[in-house]
């Protein structure tokens, strides 16, 4: 990773205090604005602009989920998603993913405009996203398969990718037979064998133990710097986005703003006790509790599930 | 070996009651058989080959039948399940024509196809499409939505997204829906069966009754079970033990 220098071995980190956060300037766009074209496609992998997504709800009224989002995301950075349940996070990824569609804004791959799904863009889900009716092997080669790619170079490609998740021996087991750390390296794998640029992770270890998730922090990081591959991963762990994170978008609860964002210049590999990891974690807590009691106060007022993003359940019928 | 004593106890009894109702000759011998009566039809049915043949022609009958019933009610199913539109207005539809008995198909299917095979056919796949066509639409519900998800953002799309992804994530759920169907198409058939020469099982039952030959009868009523019971126990709790072999479930599913 040459163009993050604080990782050069040896170097201070700096600064010393990364956690200023950087305010993003809200721009209110009319409602006649034509969408504007990224601003430097060519240092964007990634770009947002104006995002918004609203849904009706059951009881008829319109909900705005997100609310002109604005992010830009570099080649190769690892950028995570911090915000309390409900702000919209995961929905974001569905949008980038082409799975789902914003209501109004623009999203930008490669300076090109997102208008489905495609392989350039993979998603790993927090858990249950692998196909239980096929092995290991197969699910690895599933979209490879849907590619058209042969049969020889799938199976040279997918052996690949799984001794590279240290899983080769599990090729021909099924889903059911492995643990919850070893299902989601199979769907690391899985994502890397159809050779996207953009990973988008949806709290994948959200569901796992700490040791596991540990492990799994450190192996996630070195196929990153191996790969070279651009992340955007969402998580409500505060400490796991700065244990990972070149950069921390924080937003808001209901309606999802990006709050603020936070650059990490922490040497790397960071462990999620360092002091300096819990120091970076408290500030950007501080900024997120109040998010935090807002959509607990949601809980209670509402009696509803905040976790419960009603636009990913509602999901599109395919 | 408590279930297999109970098995023989209740068997046994039966077979018991059976043999003593014969014995005593609450009834003629004409309307009611004694076992071994019942068997030497059975063999003498397969004897002169009149039972093999009529197997073969209802099994082949029951086949084309259910399989056109499983491909049309799997594509209705996933269209009702997929759109709003048809869930609201033949979802309702297809719900009340399943209080219709398949039979009463049986008039209406004679004056557009003729007496003959057709027909038949007909009659079956009105019988067991709503099945498998209300289970498809159920199990398309009920499978969870992330394996769409992730199919498409693996690349599937069309034809490859429905047969690669949605038909086996749903086939759990939809295996009780078409062993259903399966038994609906079985009963079908042989009804209509015994509506004319068909040469099928329902036919040669029929004949059983021409003849005043309640051995016959009740001899090629254990054989309609038999194939029944068989194809439900070998092919479908085949299927089912093979998807909980894959997914993990647990034998209650």
């Amino acid at each position: 990773m040459s163009a993050n220098t604080h990782n050069l071995p040896g170097q201070f980190p700096i600064p010393i205090d990364p956690l200023v956060p950087v305010r993003p300037e809200r721009v209110k766009a009319s409602p006649l604005s034509i969408a504007r074209p990224s601003l430097s496609p060519a240092i964007s992998k990634v770009g947002l602009s104006e995002i918004c997504l609203s849904y009706n709800t059951q009881s008829g009224e319109r909900l705005l989920a997100l609310d002109h989002i604005n992010l830009q995301v570099k080649t190769g950075e690892f950028v995570c998603i911090v915000g309390p349940s409900g702000c919209g996070k995961s929905t974001l990824l569905l949008l980038i993913a082409g799975l789902h569609r914003q209501t109004s804004g623009q999203i930008l791959v490669d300076g090109q405009p997102v208008e489905g799904p495609g392989t350039d863009r993979i998603m790993i889900f927090q858990e249950h996203g692998l196909f239980p009716w096929l092995t290991v092997g197969q699910n690895v080669e599933f979209g490879m398969k849907m590619k058209g790619i042969g049969k020889a170079e799938r199976e040279e490609k997918t052996s690949y990718y799984l001794r590279l998740v240290h899983l080769a021996k599990f090729k021909d087991s099924y889903i059911h037979q492995l643990s919850g750390g070893m299902r989601q390296r199979v769907a690391i794998a899985r994502a890397l064998a159809t050779e996207p640029d953009v990973l988008l992770m949806d709290e994948p270890f959200a569901a796992l133990d700490a040791q596991t998730r540990d492990l799994l922090h450190d192996e996630l990081e070195r196929i990153w710097s191996e790969t070279g591959r651009t992340i955007i991963f969402v998580t409500h762990n505060v400490r796991e986005a700065i244990r990972l994170g070149d950069r921390v978008v924080l937003l808001t609860f209901r309606p999802g703003r990006v709050k603020s964002e936070f650059p990490v210049a922490l040497q790397r590999p960071r462990h999620l006790e360092d002091p300096a990891v819990a120091r970076a974690a408290g500030a950007i807590l501080g900024e997120l509790r109040d998010e935090i009691n807002r959509s607990l106060e949601a809980e209670y007022s509402e009696g509803v599930k905040p976790h419960v993003d009603p636009e990913v359940e509602a999901g599109v019928r395919s | 070996m408590k279930r297999a004593a109970r098995y023989v106890i209740f068997y046994g009894a039966l077979f018991g009651l059976w043999v003593l109702l014969a014995m005593l000759k609450v009834w003629p011998p004409y309307l009611f058989p004694t076992p071994w009566g019942v068997g030497e039809a059975l063999y003498a049915g397969f004897q002169d080959h009149t039972y093999l043949i009529a197997i073969r022609v209802s099994m082949e009958r029951v086949l084309i039948g259910y399989g056109i019933s499983v491909v049309l009610g799997m594509i209705l199913g996933l269209g009702v399940a997929s759109n709003k539109f048809l869930e609201e207005t033949m979802g309702g539809l297809l719900v009340s024509l399943q209080s219709l008995p398949s039979i009463c198909w049986w008039p209406l299917a004679l004056l557009w196809f003729g007496l003959n095979q057709n027909a038949i056919l007909f009659v079956v796949v009105m019988g067991s499409l709503l099945s498998v066509t209300l289970a498809m639409e159920d199990g398309r519900k009920q499978m969870p939505k992330i394996f769409g998800q992730a199919g498409r953002n693996l690349g599937a799309k069309g034809f490859n997204l429905f047969w690669y992804v949605l038909l086996p994530a749903s086939l759990p759920f939809i295996v009780s829906g078409l062993k259903q169907g399966w038994a609906f198409a079985w009963r079908s058939l042989i009804t209509a069966e015994m509506l004319y020469l068909s040469l099928g099982l329902g036919q040669v039952l029929m004949m059983g009754r021409d003849l005043n030959d309640m051995s016959a009868v009740i001899a090629v009523m254990v054989l309609i079970i038999a194939i029944g019971f068989l194809v439900d126990g070998i092919v479908f709790k085949g299927i089912e033990r093979h998807l909980q072999n894959k997914w993990g479930l647990t034998p209650a599913v």
